[in-house]
């Protein structure tokens, strides 16, 4: 097992490529799906100040 | 549309249809990347024998030619589906063009890194400015370009339109890319595996190269859809089928 992460010699420069290659695509296939969950966030924030503020304009018509 | 594009192919173009095709389908191909990538990297690490010349220095290679191969695979892509949304101005096309550059320098990055890294103890030298690690330098900038132009407009689809007309142009690069190591005297050296006649690599080494060439492709198929699901709800924010997407997630506790 140490003779295979010691690389013959090369472990420097081996292991560094491959941490580079599952990080580098690791971040991105994380990255659409917080930018989703954050959008649907925002979507839902707009939909709920959306209906309060139909709420507030509907409601002196009802009572004025 | 014209009459001979069947209809399946036609209703696959609409966001909220390829917006749960993608997404059922997005986890199969993970699965299958990461089988492939796992059966390459033990056939590269541990089955293949050490090269002759490079040691086990050469083992790099297993993530540096797939990366090389998608960064130009990719960019073919982008460029088609450019073309397409240029011409007809599908929103779907514009989604997968744009989703696909930030992938495209993903791994155009990991090629530059890699070999870098593989450059250091074979060439003695981290960087040099030939041919071939140039054009692929002038490919991550040309990548780069197109994220940034298509952020660079208020309006989105303003934005893809003016990246979709960078990214046509650009393709230029990849055939240079492709031939630098035969036209121009370099460094780097010329293809081991070829599509036509016999590959210049031993069996041993050859079949975990394909599988991680299987992998990466897999591997891009399942961001892509991932990336332009995310990209259709922004597009689409003031639509139904996202508001019923947006409030029916809330109830069901937040999944990504």
């Amino acid at each position: 097992m140490s003779q295979f992460l010691a690389m013959g010699g090369y472990a420097a420069y081996v292991w560094p490529a491959y941490a580079v290659f599952f990080l580098v695509l690791l971040a991105d296939f994380i990255s659409p799906m917080l930018r989703r969950r954050r959008n649907l966030r925002e979507l839902r924030a707009r939909l709920a100040r959306q209906t309060a503020r139909q709420q507030r304009t509907a409601s002196p018509a009802v009572n004025p | 549309m014209s009459k001979w594009i069947p209809l399946w192919l036609h209703k696959l173009g609409s966001p909220p249809i390829f917006y749960r095709f993608a997404g059922t389908l997005r986890p199969w191909f993970l699965a299958l990347a990461l089988i492939a990538g796992a059966i390459g990297l033990y056939g590269g690490l541990v089955l293949a024998p050490a090269d002759y010349q490079q040691g086990d220095a050469y083992r790099i290679i297993f993530i540096h030619v797939p990366s090389a191969w998608m960064g130009l695979f990719i960019y073919g892509v982008m460029a088609v589906a450019s073309f397409i949304a240029l011409v007809w101005r599908i929103k779907l096309a514009e989604a997968v063009a744009m989703e696909s550059a930030p992938i495209g320098a993903a791994f155009t990055f990991i090629t530059l890194v890699t070999g870098s890294l593989w450059g250091k103890p074979m060439w003695g030298t981290w960087w040099t400015w030939d041919a071939r690690l140039t054009s692929e330098l002038v490919l991550l900038f040309l990548y780069l370009g197109v994220i940034g132009l298509y952020h660079a407009f208020e309006d989105r689809r303003q934005g893809a339109r003016a990246a979709a007309f960078l990214a046509i142009i650009g393709i230029i690069n990849v055939p240079i890319v492709h031939f630098s190591v035969n036209w121009w005297n370099t460094l780097h050296q010329g293809s081991t595996v070829r599509i036509l006649g016999p590959s210049k690599i031993s069996m041993d080494m050859l079949w975990p190269l394909l599988t991680m060439m299987v992998a990466t492709k897999l591997y891009y198929v399942a961001s892509l859809f991932g990336r332009v699901r995310a990209d259709l709800l922004e597009l689409e924010g003031g639509k139904d089928w996202v508001r019923r997407i947006a409030t029916g997630e809330q109830a069901t506790g937040e999944q990504a």
